[in-house]
């Protein structure tokens, strides 16, 4: 990369702000990504001489809006004259840019901008990618490669997508509180899931999607500074980093699931350990307690221990009872059992997950959970069948793999 | 004398690097660290988390406690060195230093340093590098 590496990060960090206004002034995705190119163009082609404006997001803004006008008006000198409800806002002037950009109004934008993305017909596959792609500004190409699936394909996928929010009907007007309160709710949840996308992969897939990940960590970074005392928020982010603090230490060297306790600490990112126990000692001030902050609670414990058997099981325990509380799930529930089985011994968590059983039957982690339980209490055939079952309904090979290595010390 | 050059830039911006610009960087930064390190010159430095894990203490007849930095800025304080120089050109000279080893957005605001306490933090509470 040339020098000029500095302009693509600013132009990538004004994306969500820049989007979101252009798209409060069109009113139609496409014309608002059309005027970001644009726009994007003529700092490419300026910036390098002139240097960077003191406010680039309102440099693109405000180039890319005139240059979305030009275009509009010279098509409509070969049809017809625009409908003036379909481009708010065109009379302002540049002197009341500053105002336009101060305050709530870009906050609002930018949810705006996610939240359409997050539409509730689009499969949440979709709802990542129409975001990845409009928000964070990944090439159809880039969001393929972190899908698994082809250019043409995921092509294809956007497109309908864009369609499907295009004929939705947007709300531009300034959500009051309750509604702002909804759609960040939505969107966290939405980010979450994208990094959840990148994170439960194999090794072969997890260079490949790696970038999900990184973006997803890229827009709760946005979220909180536009909600800076939200603790759930903060909650969010300090998961989002302890997780992915972990990220090297995953894999060994041929590609096989490392398992928490198994796992080189000294792989994990200090930087990223540091940021998140931060955070959850910001949120937990707010003493309003939300599945996020519990959820990352839980994570900093596992990152304060030095190994493995420093682990505060108790206090784990006692987060899982809380978030069981507050969400109650089954599969909170058998990752309590974890903390459980270490606490008060494999019997008593046995307990605990067996009546989960009609309702986790399809699900990998709980036949596996279940067959370590029952390895650990010396039933080795039932141990045997229920690793059967993990490995036939395993999603990726690096988890069958990591079951089978269970099963080849039950059979040494 | 000594003089604090603070780091101010757009976290967004940087936040936004790529994974190879932000290691380019670093090479190019680390050299002019060596070279004042080689000369006996440079004393702290930090780089800071971001903003969003700060918080302010506002001082009153009842305290404050506030998610978040201190104000509102485009540029955000991102880190900070104390270097020992000569003159004002001296400190200017390393500011322009680390401006070519990391261009683009951003300023250095160079401040001469009053007063420093001479404590040091024991070893093992050194963050990590």
């Amino acid at each position: 990369m040339s020098d000029l590496g500095w302009i693509d990060a600013v132009v990538a960090a004004a994306r969500p702000q820049v989007m979101g206004a252009l798209l409060r002034y069109f009113r139609d995705l496409d014309t608002a990504e059309e005027a970001f190119q644009e726009a994007c163009l003529r700092a490419l082609k300026t910036w390098p001489q002139n240097g960077p404006p003191r406010d680039a997001a309102a440099w693109l803004i405000l180039v890319g809006r005139n240059a979305a006008m030009d275009d509009v008006r010279k098509r409509a000198k070969q049809t017809q004259l625009p409908d003036e409800a379909e481009l708010s806002d065109l009379d302002d002037a540049e002197a009341s840019m500053a105002d336009r950009l101060d305050g709530d109004h870009y906050r609002d934008d930018i949810l705006r901008l996610l939240f359409i993305c997050c539409h509730p017909e689009l499969p949440s596959t979709q709802q990542i990618a129409l975001a990845l792609r409009i928000v964070c500004g990944l090439s159809v190409a880039q969001i393929a490669r972190a899908f698994l699936v082809s250019e043409a394909a995921m092509e294809q996928r956007i497109t309908r997508a864009k369609a499907r929010v295009g004929n939705a009907k947007m709300a531009f007007e300034t959500p009051g509180a309750p509604e702002r309160a909804e759609r960040l709710a939505t969107v966290a949840a939405m980010v979450y899931l994208t990094f959840n996308e990148g994170y439960s992969a194999n090794q072969a897939e997890a260079e490949a999607r790696a970038p999900l990940a990184e973006e997803a960590i890229r827009l709760v970074r946005l979220l909180l500074r536009l909600f800076p005392t939200e603790p759930e928020i903060m909650g969010l982010t300090a998961l989002m980093q302890l997780q992915q603090s972990r990220a090297r230490a995953r894999f060994d060297k041929d590609g096989n699931i490392v398992l928490l306790e198994d796992q080189d600490r000294s792989l994990w990112s200090k930087g990223r350990i540091a940021e998140g126990l931060a955070l959850i000692d910001k949120a937990m001030r707010h003493r309003r307690p939300g599945p996020y902050q519990i959820q990352a609670a839980i994570a900093a414990l596992h990152a304060q221990a030095r190994q493995a058997k420093d682990t505060d099981w108790k206090q784990i325990d006692l987060l899982y009872a809380n978030l069981e509380r507050l969400q109650p799930s089954p599969v909170v529930t058998l990752n309590r059992a974890v903390a459980v089985s270490k606490v008060s011994g494999p019997q008593a968590a046995l307990e605990m997950i067996e009546p989960l059983g009609s309702r986790l039957q399809g699900y990998f982690y709980f036949h596996g959970v279940k067959g370590a339980l029952l390895q650990q209490l010396e039933r080795a055939d039932e141990a045997r069948e229920a690793f059967g079952r993990a490995i036939a309904l395993a999603n990726t090979p690096a988890e069958a793999a990591h079951i089978r290595q269970h099963l080849d010390r039950l059979s040494s | 004398m000594l003089y604090a050059i603070l780091c101010y830039n757009s976290e967004d911006a940087v936040g936004s690097w790529s994974k190879e610009y932000h290691a380019q960087t670093m090479e190019r930064l680390l050299t002019v660290h060596d070279k004042l390190a080689k000369q006996g010159r440079l004393g702290p430095v930090a780089r800071l988390l971001p903003t969003t894990a700060a918080t302010t203490l506002r001082k009153g007849r009842e305290e404050m406690v506030i998610d978040g930095p201190f104000a509102e800025t485009k540029e955000q304080l991102l880190g900070f060195y104390i270097v020992d120089c000569a003159s004002l050109e001296a400190a200017l000279d390393v500011a322009k230093d680390l401006a070519k080893a990391n261009p683009g957005t951003g300023s250095y605001e160079i401040r001469p340093v009053a007063q420093m306490h001479e404590s040091h933090l024991p070893a093992e509470k050194k963050p990590a590098a």
